[in-house]
C-alpha cells in the first residue's frame, strides 16, 4: 500500500470515528442532525476514496447514495420533523456526557483489541477499516442505548450503518448486491422511523420513548 | 419444470402482494390471500419432485426443503384462520377495512421474504430478506395504532434493526474471511462455494463473524438476553401475525444461524460453535421458563412460551450429532404447527371475551367448549406431555443430552417442569372455574387448529418412515 492512498483512507477513517465521538456528547438535536450530516458526507469521500484506490467504479455509486440520502435528504427531512415536533430542547440522557466518553473509549479500544488481533494476516489498510468499522458500529449502538428521544435514537442507529456501509466497502471486492441494499435498506428504515415517529407524535405529546414504556400492557 | 417450482414458490406470494395491495373489500382480498397461500405451498410441495438446479443467488437442498414446506404449510393455515379473525375485527371496528388491505399486501409480503431467506444461496441475499421480513412484520405488528401496538412496534424495529446490523457486520466478515481463499467478488458470498472452501478460512475471523451472526440472529430468534422485543410485538399486533411470528420467523432467523453453524463445523480450526448456542438455548429456556408465572396477558403468555421453545431447539441443535439434531429438528416442527394452533385458539377467545387479560377470561371450557378444550389441548401438548408430538422430541433432546453430559440434561428437564407448571397454572384459570366475561358463541373456523392439533397427535405416535428418512439426513447434514 503506498503512503499516500493509505494515509488518506486512514484519516477518513479515523475522521469518521471522531466524529461518532462527537455526536456522543451533543445535547440539541439540531446540532447533532448537523453532526450526522458531517458524519455522512466524511464516510461518502471515504467510500469515493476506496472506489478510487481499489478501481471498483461501482463503490462510486454507494458513495452518491451516502451523499445524496444520508448527508441531505434524511438530515434534511429530520429537520422538519424536529421543527415540527418543536422539540428544539435538550436531548435527555441517560449517562452523563463524561460517562459517555469513556464508555466510547472503551468500545473503541476493544474493537481495536478485537480487530487487530484476529486479522494479522490480511492487508493492513483492510484490517484497520475493519477496526474502525467496529468502532462506528459500537459508538452507534452506545449512543442508542444511551440517548431516551427517539430521533436521537434514529441517528444513532443510522450512523451505525455508515459503520457497516465503511466495513463493506473496505471489504475488497464485496458484490455491489449488498451495498446497494445497505443503502436501500437505510432508506426504507427511514421511511419507516418517518411514519413511526409522526405515529407517535399522533398518539403521545412527546417523542420520548420513555412516554412510551409507561403506555405498556403489562405494568401494573 | 426444473427450476419453475422454487420460482413459483417466490413469484406467487409477490405477485399476490402487489395484487392484494391493489384490490379494494376484504372478503374477496382475504379469500385470495388464502388461494395465493395454499398456491404456495402445493408449489413447494412441488420441490420435492423435482430439485431445483441451484445457482449463485438460490439453492434448494435437502436441509431447506423441511424448512420451506412447513413455513409455506403453516402461511397457508393461518390464512385460513386470518380470514375469520380479520372478518370479526372488522365488524367489531377494531380494524378499519383501509388497513385490510395494506395487511394482506404485507402477508403476502412476508411469506415472499421468508421464502426467500430459505432459498437464498448468497449470505448477502439472506440477509436482505430478513431485513425484508423484519420490516413487514414491524408494520403489521403496529397495524391497530394503539399506544401499546406503537410502543411493540417500535421497541421490535430498533432491536431488531440492530440485531439485522450485526448480522450484517458478521455477513461482511464471513467475506473477508473467504475472500482469500475462494477469490473476490461474488462466488465469496455463495453457500455452496463457502461449504465448500470452509476447512481453509481464516478461523479467528470466522469465530469473530459467528459471535456476531449469533448475536444478530440470534436477536431474532428471541433468545434471551436478547428477547426484549418478542412477548410486546407478539401481544400488540393482530393475532395471525403472533402465529405467524412464532411459527416461522423465528425458525427462518434460527436456519439462517444453522447455516453459519455448518460452516463454522466444517472448519478444524475455528472455536466450536456448539457450546455458545447450547448456553444461550439454556439460558432462555430457564428465564422463560420463570417468566410464564407472571404474565397476566394471554398472548404475552405464549409468546414467553415461544422463547422457552426455542431456547430448547437452540440447545438441542447445539448439542449437535445426529439424534440432537434430528430431535431438533422434530421439536421446530412440532412447535411451529402446536404454537400456531395455540394462537388461533386465542385469537378466537380474546374475540369472544373482548380481552386479552388473564384475569378477565374465565371457565372457556363451559362457556365455549370448542374452542376451551382446544387451547387445552394445545397447552397440554406445548407443555410437552405425552402422547403428543412435543413430548416425543423433548424426550429425544433430553435423551440424547443424558447420554452425554448429564447435568445439561437435569437443567433442560428442570427448566422444562417449571414451564409445564407455569402454563398450568395459567391454563387452569383461563379455562376451567367459574366462566368469566361475555359469553357469546365464537364466530371463528376451527379447521386450521384442530388440523395443527391432529398432525401433533398422530407424530407423538407414528411418524411416517419417509419423514424419518428425511430429517435423519438432515440432521446428518447439519453435523
Amino acid at each position: 500500500m503506498h503512503g499516500l492512498t493509505f494515509d488518506i483512507a486512514h484519516m477518513l477513517a479515523g475522521s469518521l470515528v471522531l466524529l461518532s465521538f462527537v455526536q456522543l456528547y451533543q445535547d440539541r438535536l439540531t446540532a447533532l442532525i448537523n453532526v450526522f450530516a458531517a458524519h455522512a458526507i466524511v464516510l461518502a469521500a471515504s467510500v469515493a476514496w476506496q472506489a478510487f484506490v481499489q478501481g471498483a467504479p461501482h463503490l462510486y455509486i454507494t458513495a452518491a447514495i451516502a451523499l445524496a440520502f444520508k448527508a441531505v435528504a434524511i438530515p434534511y427531512g429530520l429537520r422538519r420533523i424536529v421543527v415540527q415536533l418543536g422539540i428544539h430542547r435538550e436531548i435527555e440522557n441517560v449517562v452523563g456526557v463524561g460517562l459517555a466518553m469513556l464508555a466510547g473509549i472503551g468500545l473503541v479500544a476493544l474493537s481495536m483489541v478485537v480487530m487487530l488481533r484476529v486479522t494479522p494476516g490480511a492487508d493492513p489498510l483492510a484490517r484497520e477499516d475493519l477496526a474502525f468499522a467496529l468502532s462506528i458500529v459500537l459508538l452507534g449502538l452506545l449512543m442508542m442505548v444511551t440517548r431516551r428521544n427517539a430521533v436521537s435514537q434514529v441517528i444513532g442507529f443510522m450512523s451505525l450503518e455508515n459503520g457497516l456501509v465503511f466495513a463493506a466497502t473496505g471489504a475488497k471486492g464485496m458484490p455491489l448486491v449488498v451495498e446497494i441494499s445497505v443503502a436501500f435498506s437505510v432508506l426504507i428504515a427511514f421511511i419507516v422511523i418517518g411514519i413511526f415517529l409522526f405515529r407517535i407524535r399522533e398518539r403521545f405529546d412527546t417523542v420520548d420513548v420513555q412516554a412510551l414504556d409507561e403506555a405498556r400492557g403489562e405494568r401494573p | 419444470m426444473r427450476t419453475d417450482a422454487l420460482a413459483l414458490v417466490l413469484l406467487i406470494p409477490l405477485c399476490a402482494a402487489a395484487l392484494l395491495g391493489a384490490l379494494p373489500g376484504y372478503r374477496l382480498t382475504a379469500r385470495l390471500n388464502v388461494l395465493a397461500a395454499f398456491a404456495t405451498f402445493a408449489s413447494s410441495l412441488l420441490l420435492f419432485a423435482v430439485l431445483p438446479a441451484s445457482g449463485d443467488y438460490l439453492i434448494v437442498d435437502d436441509l431447506n426443503k423441511v424448512f420451506i414446506v412447513l413455513t409455506t404449510f403453516v402461511a397457508f393455515t393461518t390464512s385460513v384462520f386470518s380470514a375469520s379473525y380479520i372478518g370479526h375485527e372488522i365488524e367489531s371496528g377494531k380494524l378499519r377495512p383501509g388497513y385490510v388491505r395494506f395487511y394482506h399486501a404485507m402477508y403476502q409480503l412476508l411469506m415472499f421474504a421468508m421464502n426467500l431467506a430459505l432459498t437464498a444461496n448468497n449470505i448477502g441475499l439472506m440477509w436482505v430478506a430478513i431485513e425484508l421480513a423484519t420490516l413487514t412484520t414491524v408494520l403489521m405488528v403496529g397495524l391497530y395504532r394503539t399506544p401499546e401496538a406503537l410502543e411493540a412496534a417500535w421497541k421490535y424495529f430498533i432491536l431488531g434493526s440492530v440485531g439485522i446490523a450485526l448480522a450484517l457486520f458478521g455477513t461482511i466478515l464471513v467475506y473477508m474471511a473467504a475472500r482469500p481463499i475462494v477469490g473476490e467478488g461474488l462466488s465469496a458470498m455463495v453457500w455452496s462455494v463457502l461449504v465448500a472452501h470452509a476447512a481453509n478460512f481464516d478461523p479467528d475471523l470466522l469465530n469473530l463473524a459467528f459471535v456476531f451472526l449469533l448475536l444478530g440472529y440470534g436477536t431474532k430468534v428471541g433468545l434471551a438476553p436478547l428477547h426484549a422485543w418478542l412477548p410486546d410485538a407478539h401481544a400488540e399486533g393482530p393475532t395471525p401475525i403472533s402465529a405467524v411470528l412464532s411459527g416461522l420467523l423465528l425458525n427462518v432467523a434460527l436456519y439462517a444461524l444453522l447455516r453459519f453453524k455448518m460452516l463454522l463445523a466444517l472448519n478444524p480450526a475455528s472455536i466450536a460453535p456448539g457450546p455458545l448456542m447450547v448456553i444461550l438455548g439454556l439460558i432462555s429456556c430457564l428465564f422463560a421458563a420463570l417468566m410464564l408465572y407472571r404474565r397476566r396477558d394471554i398472548k404475552r403468555l405464549f409468546a414467553y412460551s415461544s422463547i422457552e421453545h426455542m431456547g430448547i431447539i437452540v440447545f438441542a441443535f447445539g448439542m449437535g450429532g445426529p439424534l440432537a439434531n434430528f430431535a431438533g429438528l422434530l421439536h421446530m416442527t412440532m412447535h411451529s404447527l402446536t404454537k400456531s394452533a395455540i394462537f388461533f385458539a386465542v385469537g378466537h377467545i380474546a374475540q369472544v371475551k373482548g380481552t386479552q387479560k388473564i384475569a378477565d377470561i374465565g371457565g372457556l371450557t363451559a362457556s365455549n367448549p370448542v374452542l376451551g378444550w382446544g387451547l387445552v389441548l394445545g397447552v397440554v401438548a406445548i407443555a410437552g406431555l405425552p402422547p403428543l408430538g412435543i413430548f416425543m422430541s423433548e424426550f429425544l433432546v433430553v435423551s440424547s443430552t443424558f447420554a452425554r453430559s448429564p447435568w445439561l440434561a437435569v437443567l433442560l428437564t428442570f427448566a422444562i417442569l417449571i414451564a409445564l407448571g407455569g402454563l398450568f397454572l395459567r391454563l387452569n384459570t383461563i379455562a376451567f372455574g367459574e366462566p368469566r366475561g361475555p359469553v357469546k358463541p365464537a364466530q371463528s373456523s376451527y379447521v386450521p387448529m384442530f388440523a395443527h392439533f391432529a398432525i401433533v397427535f398422530v407424530a407423538g405416535i407414528y411418524l411416517p418412515s419417509g419423514l424419518v428418512a428425511g430429517f435423519t439426513n438432515v440432521a446428518r447434514l447439519l453435523g
